[in-house]
């Protein structure tokens, strides 16, 4: 019964989102009468959605194997998380949860948005249907996640092993939060452009969308990586892999969005920049699903591969991004362009941020498509990896590093004073990292040394925009830009200091050898059987040292019987100025077992400095929610 | 702005679209294919694999007579499942050698008293040198070599019974 109450609610959702589309098309009366009407459908079709996903909660939670999808993917004797997660850990389930998410953002849009007049925002619900719309038709034609199995088995296929861990429950729908969320920011300004309004209001109803979508966004690519840092077993957190591009790519657009938006909230301009960012930002979106969803290109997560359903998608983006982008093309002759503003300047420092980000953005793309495109065009198979995209990606990086020396301290529309003496504290700590990397590792890399030099020198340069306020009369968004450049900052720095100095022993040892690695002593004890709720495992006992400080790891080989998987559970001890990571291999014919150890100095850094640049922009979020809501009664007072 | 630079970002989607939907027509062949095909097997003598057959060495395989060689192992869960057809494929009449990799002869001695033996030679491969010199990408595998010990068809993972009717093609044009 759970399992038809869903496709119900699912069903229902989508003819409402069709209702919307219509309504908003401008049937039913006119357009500014029917907004209201346009909202009460848009709350609708998010709690429909939302309660179709509930109902393949709840039979993930029960095992409800009489479900195919339950059975392909869970298991009876599965901890309960993974039961939970696993509602996700899928195709079908995880579509659900993107369509929840696009009907519950239209849901809120249309409850609390106030800052954009009725027709603009009937205009952009629309668009926010039709987006739903599609992604409905995509689950109900060919991805229905309630199909019935007879007879039912009775316990199911399992979840991918990798895939049990903590990190998955959270992974995939914070990641789809940021991706659906741009979804509204995608609608706002298709919404401005039907209307022909691209103006402030619409930069300032778009600004929350992105602020949330681009934090949500940021939190899971920082769990995504260290996941696969940790799970894995390579010791790597980045491998430009296909479906990892597919989540930077919208971090990207997003972070670019973000800077250019407040341009145009705060001072009217970059208006048509703005909307083709905020149009590509969920094209990437959509990009990025498509890319991991059809299993197109070659990736660690690999995806099954489905032509029809690939099809789909590809079909609903072209239509999508297609259609967003002529009408971006016929409108964007009418788009006005506010204060003009010169070269050194707040805005000025934004256009180039807003370029650097581009430019990567393109090569990423570029990157991740390219062994398609030389397949099709020139017929030779080949792949990019990291040599590329490390090669060109990081100094225009490391080129966006050092505009931030800058920006953040000019002021807006001109700047004639002095710079100097507002670049001093960057510059000086910039100029002494260099000197010391210069003494203390002379043998380091060009890239690693100018990403430690560039980080130190962040550090202040990221707090100077603090300088000289009354700290407490500081509105929370400047808080919130110090914090999210700090973590940019230590981010970097992690980046240089894991590529500079880690140190790797891959050895075949015995129980009693010793190995060293780094600052450590590594004595390798003994192998030892050990168990979990469903799973059976190898698990070495390693007895590290460094000076007095004794530290026992115990890295796992890990057999889940069903399906048959061997997973390498890492052991990792996290010190404050580093990692120790220890990976038991396999055992030779002589008796030796594989371990692989990497001592990483200040590798933490990376993801302490994803976490800050994620909490930058909630701080920043609120603030601006707040301030609008205090603005909001000051106006209703004056009325009254 | 001019005209033509509003419809760059619609270029850059239509060539994506195109190149996917090129992808999406004709499915990428992730099968990395030995180079080895049409050319004649790489010399190696191998010892026998257990008690009670006979080793395998190159000239075994330019007899006149085509063979089908089969890398295999008894570690290996697949070959299990492929051990009744390569039987099936005996019955037909295909001469069947096998190289053995990574194995010992106790283990090899108790995989073909359990799943049968459809195997004229074994040779023992413990280092996977042979395996590698035939460009097998895995266990199990099978190459179909022709008279002239020139190898003619190579069939990737396990045969099941669907592959029957096109092995017996290939084996028919080795001949």
């Amino acid at each position: 019964m759970i399992a038809e109450a869903g496709l119900a609610a699912l069903w229902l959702a989508a003819a409402l989102a069709a209702l919307q589309l219509a309504l908003a098309c401008g049937l039913g009366g006119g357009q500014g009468r029917a907004v209201g009407t346009i909202r009460a459908v848009a709350v609708g079709q998010g709690i429909l959605t939302a309660l179709a996903f509930a109902m393949l909660v709840a039979l993930f939670l029960r095992s409800d194997m009489s479900v195919l999808l339950v059975a392909e993917n869970s298991h009876s004797q599965k901890p309960w998380l993974y039961k939970f997660a696993g509602a996700w850990g899928n195709h079908e389930g995880s579509m659900l949860l993107w369509v929840m998410v696009l009907a519950i953002a239209g849901a809120i849009l249309a409850l609390f948005e106030r800052r954009l007049d009725e027709r603009t925002l009937g205009a952009s619900l629309g668009a926010q249907a039709a987006l739903a719309l599609g992604f409905f038709a995509f689950l109900l034609a060919a991805s229905n996640p309630f199909e019935r199995l007879n007879p039912a088995p009775i316990d199911g296929r399992g979840l991918n092993p990798l895939l049990q861990d903590p990190g998955l429950a959270f992974h995939p729908p914070t990641l789809y939060l940021g991706y659906v969320g741009l979804s509204v920011a995608f609608s706002v300004a298709v919404g401005g452009l039907i209307r022909r309004e691209v103006t402030p209001a619409i930069a300032r109803a778009m600004r929350p969308w992105v602020l949330a979508a681009w934090v949500m966004l940021t939190l899971g690519i920082t769990a995504g990586s260290y996941w696969a840092y940790y799970e894995l077993g390579w010791g790597g957190w980045w491998f430009w892999d296909p479906v990892e591009n597919a989540s930077l790519m919208p971090w990207l657009a997003a972070t670019a969005l973000l800077h250019s938006v407040n341009v145009l909230a705060a001072r009217g301009g970059l208006r048509a920049w703005t909307m083709m960012l905020a149009l590509v930002a969920f094209s990437m979106s959509m990009v990025g699903t498509f890319l991991v969803r059809s299993g197109i290109l070659t990736s660690v997560h690999a995806f099954a591969v489905d032509p029809t359903r690939g099809t789909f998608i590809l079909a609903l983006l072209t239509l999508y991004i297609g259609g967003a982008l002529v009408l971006l093309a016929m409108r964007i002759a009418d788009v006005k362009e506010g204060a003009p503003f010169q070269v050194v300047s707040r805005e000025g420092g934004l256009v180039v941020n807003n370029l650097l980000l581009s430019v990567i953005l393109g090569v990423v793309f570029l990157g991740t498509l390219y062994p398609l495109i030389a397949e099709a065009m020139l017929g030779v198979k080949l792949s990019v990896g990291p040599p590329y995209f490390n090669s060109v990606a990081g100094p225009i990086a490391l080129g966006l590093a050092g505009l931030l020396l800058i920006g953040p301290q000019l002021r807006w529309r001109r700047d004639s004073a002095p710079i100097l003496p507002r670049l001093a504290p960057g510059l000086l700590a910039a100029i002494v990292a260099l000197v010391a990397s210069l003494i203390v590792a002379p043998g380091i890399g060009l890239l690693p040394r100018l990403g430690l030099t560039l980080g130190a020198g962040l550090v202040p340069a990221s707090v100077m925009p603090l300088f000289g306020r009354s700290l407490r009369r500081t509105p929370l968004a400047v808080w919130g830009m110090v914090l999210a450049h700090l973590g940019v900052a230590v981010a970097i720095l992690g980046m240089a200091s894991d590529s500079a100095f880690t140190k790797e022993q891959l050895t075949a040892a015995r129980p009693g050898d010793t190995v060293a690695v780094g600052p450590w002593l590594v004595e390798f004890r003994q192998v030892m059987p050990a168990a979990g709720p469903n799973w059976t495992a190898l698990e070495a006992e390693l007895r590290a040292s460094r000076g007095s400080g004794v530290i026992i790891l115990k890295p796992q080989s890990r057999f889940f019987p069903d399906p048959p998987t061997t997973t390498n559970e890492a052991a990792i001890d996290t010190s404050w100025n580093g990692q120790l990571y220890a990976v038991l291999g396999e055992q030779d014919e002589q008796g030796r077992w594989q371990l692989r150890l990497w001592w990483k100095p200040f590798v933490t850094l990376i993801w302490l400095g994803g976490i800050l640049i994620a909490l930058g922009g909630a701080l920043a979020l609120v603030g601006r929610l707040l301030r609008e809501r205090s603005q909001r009664r000051r106006v209703e007072e004056a009325f009254e | 702005m001019s005209r033509a630079i509003r419809f760059v970002p619609l270029a850059i989607l239509l060539l994506f679209v195109a190149i996917v939907a090129w992808r999406l027509a004709i499915p990428d062949d992730t099968k990395i294919r030995s180079r080895m095909t049409g050319q004649p097997v790489p010399a190696f003598a191998l010892a026998p694999a257990t008690h009670g057959v006979q080793g395998l060495s190159s000239p075994d395989l330019a007899t006149g007579q085509p063979h089908l060689v089969n890398v295999f192992a008894s570690w290996c869960v697949p070959c299990i499942a492929e051990a009744p057809l390569l039987m099936e494929l005996k019955r037909n009449g295909v001469a069947i050698d096998a190289v053995a990799v990574r194995d010992k002869p106790a283990d090899v001695a108790e995989f073909l008293g359990r799943h049968g033996n459809p195997f004229q030679r074994i040779g023992s491969d413990p280092e996977s040198m042979v395996q590698i010199a035939l460009g097998s990408s895995g266990v199990p595998e099978s190459f179909i070599v022709d008279g002239k010990g020139i190898i003619r068809y190579q069939h990737m993972g396990p045969i099941e019974s669907g592959d029957i009717p096109a092995l017996l093609r290939e084996w028919e044009k080795a001949r």
